[in-house]
């Protein structure tokens, strides 16, 4: 018998999988195609303090291996969250999920995280600092080591779970992002976030996305979040999940190999929804083919 | 409830201009309702392209599309006995309770396909539908003689003129009475034409791009006097009075 689980800060998954914010709603449109009870665990949908509609339509734009989308976090808010999805969730999810909250000013992050703190099912706190910061031009949380070690520190004060920071890739160096979260107390790091692309429909001549640009995921960008892992899992202590197109059995041993503790799997799951699923029931024997007994194992022993 | 599942291509051949009729043969057991569409894998894209269903029986689901991009351009090349990827049983499909003796049933272009099914669950119950199709030219037009043989009244326009009526569905509708109820689907500015224009209560099939198709992304979330609305999942069928333009 290979062993899956893996521990992330206190919180112990039976395995690594676990389906990426943004991709898996709150698990309801899941839960009765499979039993969702086989996941690690699964990262809700990005929640806000106020409830957002989000980006006109066109939001999604296909590229080659992957797709761009421009949801722009619609979700009901983070108050409705937490009365009506919250105790839904536990009737159909019996372990512990992760808390994905954004904000558009620290108040709104402290506001949230202080919310999902109290929730008995939340195990990880997963603060995506992607968001345009309204109170410096808009400029992302996530792009400079400042704010985002600002952002985690506020986080911290009004929290007792374990909080992962998420990473946008779209940066200079995200190790320096990285550390600086370590520095504020971040209990581990999630990433990558998506990377911003576009594209131009040949027949209109304009752009495909309503906003015109969007976030970049799947399989085409695996090898850049694996790339992003490797060098901050070599310079901060705290674990990652890691994620950026993990589609297959394989693409996990990898990312895990290259430093990550977990992983997240997003778009992989608009694909196919059993994606998951599948993934789980394939690793035991993708981990006897690269003789791996214990997945724990092979954390970070590409470096 | 959806459900992923084979399919094998057991006809894939031309009706008009650039539009294909596709017999596939497999489990149709998750679809419930007339107007509910199919999400399809087509080989080298990443994203499944959606599409109505026409008809379906005990083993086969009918479709028609046509070609305006690379992944339908390999959709129509595809031989008989190719096998498919498929999601089946998405969106909530038309209400048929909803109408009367006599609906109408409005469709434009490649929105014709989801009136044939409906057209044949109204009939089963009982109803005479009446049916307008709205095409751009002669070539384009498909489906009527299937209509026909239904038993139900049919009318055809064409921009051009070269078909049935000279201009829109509108102009037809505008002639026609005694119709209780409507369900329409066709491009967005006729789906807008027609609801501007007839008074009765009706239910419109609306597209949107999607990301999934299932309802996890949110990619296709339009705006509804009931709040934001997923057309995948809360649609792609909505009641006209909660639509918003
Ligand atoms: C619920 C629903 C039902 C549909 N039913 C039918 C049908 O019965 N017959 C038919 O011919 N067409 C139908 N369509 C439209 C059909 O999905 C598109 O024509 C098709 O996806 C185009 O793919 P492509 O690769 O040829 O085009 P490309 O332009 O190369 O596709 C690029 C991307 O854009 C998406 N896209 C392009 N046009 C549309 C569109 N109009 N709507 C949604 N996505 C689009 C594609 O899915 C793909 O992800 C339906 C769309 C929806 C949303
Ligand atoms: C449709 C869509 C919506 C997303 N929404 C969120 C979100 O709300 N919050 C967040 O932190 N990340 C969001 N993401 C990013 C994913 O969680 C993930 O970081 C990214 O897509 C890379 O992984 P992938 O290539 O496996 O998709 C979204 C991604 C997609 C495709
Ligand atoms: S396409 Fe993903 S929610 Fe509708």
């Amino acid at each position: 018998m290979v062993d899956l689980s893996v521990t992330l800060s206190n919180v112990k998954l039976d395995n690594p999988i676990i389906p990426a914010s943004g991709t898996f709603g709150y698990g309801m449109e899941f839960k009765d195609f499979y039993d969702i009870n086989i996941l690690g665990s699964f990262s809700m949908k990005g929640t806000t303090k106020e409830e957002r509609f989000g980006n006109p339509t066109p939001r999604i734009a296909e590229c080659t291996a992957g797709l761009i989308n421009s949801v722009g976090l619609q979700n009901p808010g983070i108050d409705f969250v937490v009365e009506k999805q919250f105790p839904l969730m536990k009737k159909y999810f019996n372990k512990p999920i992760i808390a994905n909250i954004s904000g558009f000013s620290i108040d709104e992050y402290k506001y949230c995280a202080e919310k999902v703190d109290k929730e008995e099912q939340v195990g990880i706190i997963e603060i995506n600092i992607s968001c345009p910061n309204v109170h410096n031009g808009g400029m992302s949380f996530g792009t400079e080591a400042k704010s985002a070690m600002e952002v985690t520190k506020a986080v911290k004060s009004v929290t007792t779970k374990p909080v992962y920071m998420k990473l946008t890739p779209n940066v200079t160096n995200i190790v320096d992002i990285a550390k600086a979260c370590e520095d504020g107390g971040a209990d581990g790091i999630s990433m990558i976030n998506t990377l911003l692309g576009m594209r131009i429909d040949l027949k209109t001549r304009k752009p495909i996305i309503a906003n015109k640009m969007g976030g970049f995921s799947g399989p085409a960008i695996f090898p850049v979040a694996l790339r992003m892992v490797y060098q901050v899992y070599e310079a901060v202590k705290i674990p990652i999940i890691g994620m950026g197109g993990i589609s297959t059995a394989k693409d996990v041993i990898e990312m895990m190999l290259a430093g990550a503790t977990a992983v997240e799997v997003g778009s992989a799951n608009l694909k196919n929804p059993y994606v998951c699923k599948e993934i789980i029931e394939a690793l035991p024997s993708e981990m006897e083919k690269y003789k791996i007994d214990s997945l724990k194992e092979i954390i970070g022993k590409a470096h | 409830m959806y459900k992923k599942n084979k399919y094998t291509v057991r006809s894939n051949k031309q009706i008009a201009n650039l539009v294909y009729e596709m017999v596939l043969e497999g489990d149709t057991s998750y679809i419930t309702k007339p107007g509910q569409f199919i999400n399809i894998e087509i080989d080298k894209f990443y994203l499944r392209r959606p599409i109505s269903i026409c008809t379906y029986d005990e083993s086969t689901i009918t479709i028609i599309y046509k070609v305006v991009g690379e992944g339908t351009e390999v959709l129509s090349n595809l031989k008989e006995g190719t096998i498919l990827d498929i999601l089946t049983g998405l969106g909530n499909g038309f209400d048929t309770r909803r109408s009367k003796e006599r609906p109408l049933l409005i469709g434009g272009g490649v929105g014709t396909p989801p009136m044939y099914g409906l057209c044949k669950a109204l009939i089963k119950e009982g109803k005479k539908p009446v049916v307008v199709l709205g095409f751009n030219s002669k070539s384009d037009v498909f489906y009527e003689k299937e209509f026909k043989d239904l038993g139900v009244e049919v009318y055809i326009s064409t921009v051009d003129g070269s078909y049935g009526t000279k201009g829109f569905v509108t102009d037809i509708i505008r002639t026609l009475n005694g119709y209780d109820f409507y369900y329409t689907c066709g491009p967005m500015n006729m789906l807008k034409a027609v609801y501007e224009l007839i008074e009765t209560s009706g239910e419109l099939s609306l597209e949107e791009r999607m990301g999934c198709g299932i309802g996890a992304c949110m990619g296709c979330t339009i705006n509804t006097k009931n709040g934001p609305r997923r057309v995948c999942y809360n649609g792609p069928v909505f009641k006209k009075e909660e639509l918003v333009w």
